[in-house]
């Protein structure tokens, strides 16, 4: 006990040493509605995401030196941020997460809806928790929209992040549930594009093998290390459009709703365009 | 209310007419547990009439107009104490917990045992009846919302079979709201109960080294052992009906438990306390079956808002009393 006590000690010296008074200033920012033992409902705890936001903020700032276009344009209140996913490791989310911490004023804790499979692994799963992430139920989402929180969902999924990359920058398609969530509380959609993410992770699918072990896809990269376990530093825009607020029945047919899920769809594939026709370079 | 008056005047004097006259009766099984006796204790200055304490255990301490009738929940001499009339609710709190019990005999106490206090209950008019359930009904599960509501599905006897016969309790009592509309039914499931009662969770926490799951550490909700015995006062009110998450003060993860506690806590692997703990069970050196590792993997917790709302129920105690209350076991 003493010794891990100790190591514990340590880091979290070593943690509040790399701290400057910008970043403690948004820490001390950062809405939350702790109980006596600073935790969250949803299991957010402020000082336990110190170590994960100045990784953030080194992904965010140094490696892939994010450009942000209109955030301004992200409301206060219930909101929910719809991007497009890719990249085979979920940086994009790490830095939609740093760019509502860094680059907007006041900060925001942005929640991702987690697949429930990722509850399942050790460390991971209370890491994600301390960190303000919640299991992607509509009912999770729900609550914390009425507690005017803002949620991050990626429509197009596990699709998504595992994208070779001959369809880098396609959108996959999108699922339905968010849009009946938005509906039945009435939340703003804001549509995000993010150029430079579909890049830093350059593979192919080895289908017949995912296939064969049931996984959703075996990313492989022609060059070493093979395996997509760092991205390559490409350089990110992101860009986040004005506010959608839809009106209807969230109990609708699918395909009304698919009409409305659409709209979004083009806006981010519009911007995206943009995006990509604006850029110099892959990397800088 | 005024058919069962008109009926105890022409007829007889068996059914509850309503009146606080002081010769009402309450019944609580599963008076002599821990829980149990300090309901009885809170009960006892609270309510004007009779309190009648059904259970075959000692009831140690016991004070001298509680009456205590000493039989088995099953037993005709149980749906006695209901003819006798006047009875103005039942408590049922006499459900076994107990992992190493009988797995026959435990079934049939529970299910059987709930279904006959039911019927007596049915058969002599008893107002209101309160049962005693727990929010581990709905089982720790990585899928779990964060805050399930009183109508989730009761999941927990997937990977935990021994404990069907808890949720079966808590769907007799729900299948009974339905039926007797006349009476009204209340279910409460309360989160992990803390204090000096000896049930899973107090009884880890009293460990002088309790072992968690490396890797894991599931956000919980507690609630103080007196806190529950006021959600069932609240309860007591005519009027309310229905099934109640009841919940503690709040959140907070396992780890700051037992830093609370001053507990160290020794991480184990899953797969390695699984199958130390499997062999523990089988060699009778813990009573801790396997599933309930689950509970310190996985969330369980649930919404009480519909408690707050319309039983005016909440929580006296604060988190750290909560915490520390387990460590005031007699």
């Amino acid at each position: 006990m003493g010794a891990s006590d100790w190591l514990k000690a340590q880091w979290n010296g070593w943690v509040d040493s790399r701290l400057d008074e910008e970043f403690r200033a948004k820490l001390r920012a950062l809405p939350t509605r702790q109980n006596e033992y600073g935790f969250d409902p949803f299991g957010f705890h402020r000082d336990q995401v110190k170590a994960a936001l100045l990784l953030t903020r080194f992904f965010y700032r140094d490696y892939f030196r994010v450009q942000v276009h209109g955030i301004e344009r992200v409301p206060e209140g219930r909101v929910l941020l719809i991007s497009n996913h890719s990249g085979q490791l979920p940086f994009d989310a790490i830095c939609i997460a740093g760019s509502m911490i860094f680059d907007r004023d006041p900060p925001r804790i942005v929640r991702a809806m987690v697949d429930k499979f990722v509850w399942t692994l050790p460390f991971v799963s209370y890491l994600y928790a301390r960190w303000g992430q919640i299991n992607g139920t509509p009912e999770n989402c729900r609550r914390l929209l009425e507690d005017e929180e803002a949620i991050l969902v990626f429509p197009e999924g596990a699709k998504g992040i595992v994208k070779p990359f001959t369809k880098r920058y396609q959108l996959q398609e999108f699922g339905l549930g968010f849009m009946r969530l938005a509906l039945e509380t009435k939340s703003p959609i804001v549509p995000i594009a993010i150029v430079g993410a579909e890049e830093q992770a350059p593979a192919f699918n080895v289908k017949p093998l995912a296939d064969l072990m049931g996984l959703p896809a075996i990313p492989i990269m022609p060059f070493p290390p093979f395996l997509p376990v760092m991205p390559l530093p490409t350089k990110y825009h992101m860009y986040f459009g004005e506010p959608l607020v839809f009106q209807g029945d969230p109990d609708d047919e699918d395909e009304v709703l698919q009409e409305k899920v659409k709209r979004v769809k083009n806006e981010i594939q519009t911007m995206l365009r943009a995006g990509l026709q604006e850029r110099k370079h892959i990397f800088w | 209310m005024s058919a069962a008056k008109s009926k105890s005047e022409t007829d007889d004097n068996e059914r509850y007419d309503g009146r606080y006259d002081g010769r009402d009766k309450i019944i609580v099984t599963g008076i002599a547990g821990r829980l149990g006796r300090l309901l009885a204790r809170r009960l006892h200055r609270w309510h004007e009439g009779r309190i009648i304490g059904i259970d075959r255990r000692d009831f140690p301490g016991r004070p001298r107009d509680i009456d205590h009738v000493r039989v088995d929940i099953r037993s005709k001499r149980a749906r006695d104490v209901f003819r006798a009339g006047k009875v103005r609710a039942l408590i049922h709190m006499g459900v076994m917990h107990d992992p190493r019990a009988n797995q026959a005999e435990h079934h049939s106490w529970n299910v059987q045992g709930t279904q006959r206090l039911l019927e007596a209950c049915a058969a002599y008019g008893v107002p209101k009846v309160i049962v005693l359930s727990s929010a581990n009904v709905y089982g720790p599960r990585p899928d779990n919302s964060q805050f399930l509501t009183e109508d989730a599905p009761l999941m927990a006897a997937q990977d935990f079979p021994a404990i069907r016969d808890l949720i079966e309790v808590d769907m007799l009592a729900s299948s009974y709201f339905w039926k007797q509309q006349s009476c009204d039914t209340v279910i409460l499931r309360p989160v992990h109960i803390l204090g000096s009662v000896h049930n899973a969770p107090s009884n880890y926490l009293r460990l002088p080294y309790p072992p968690t799951l490396l890797g894991f550490d599931p956000m919980m909700q507690l609630i103080h052992e007196e806190d529950v015995v006021e959600s069932v006062l609240s309860a007591l009110k005519p009027g309310v009906r229905g099934i109640f998450n009841v919940v503690g003060p709040g959140e907070v993860p396992l780890s700051t438990v037992l830093q609370e506690l001053g507990r160290p806590s020794i991480p184990v692997p899953h797969i390695l306390a699984k199958s130390i703990l499997g062999t523990l069970w089988r060699t009778k050196l813990t009573s801790f079956p396997v599933p309930e590792l689950d509970h310190i993997r996985y969330v369980c917790m649930v919404d009480g808002a519909r408690a707050k709302e319309v039983l005016g129920f909440q929580p006296k105690h604060s988190l750290k009393e909560t915490i520390r209350a387990v460590l005031n076991a007699t």
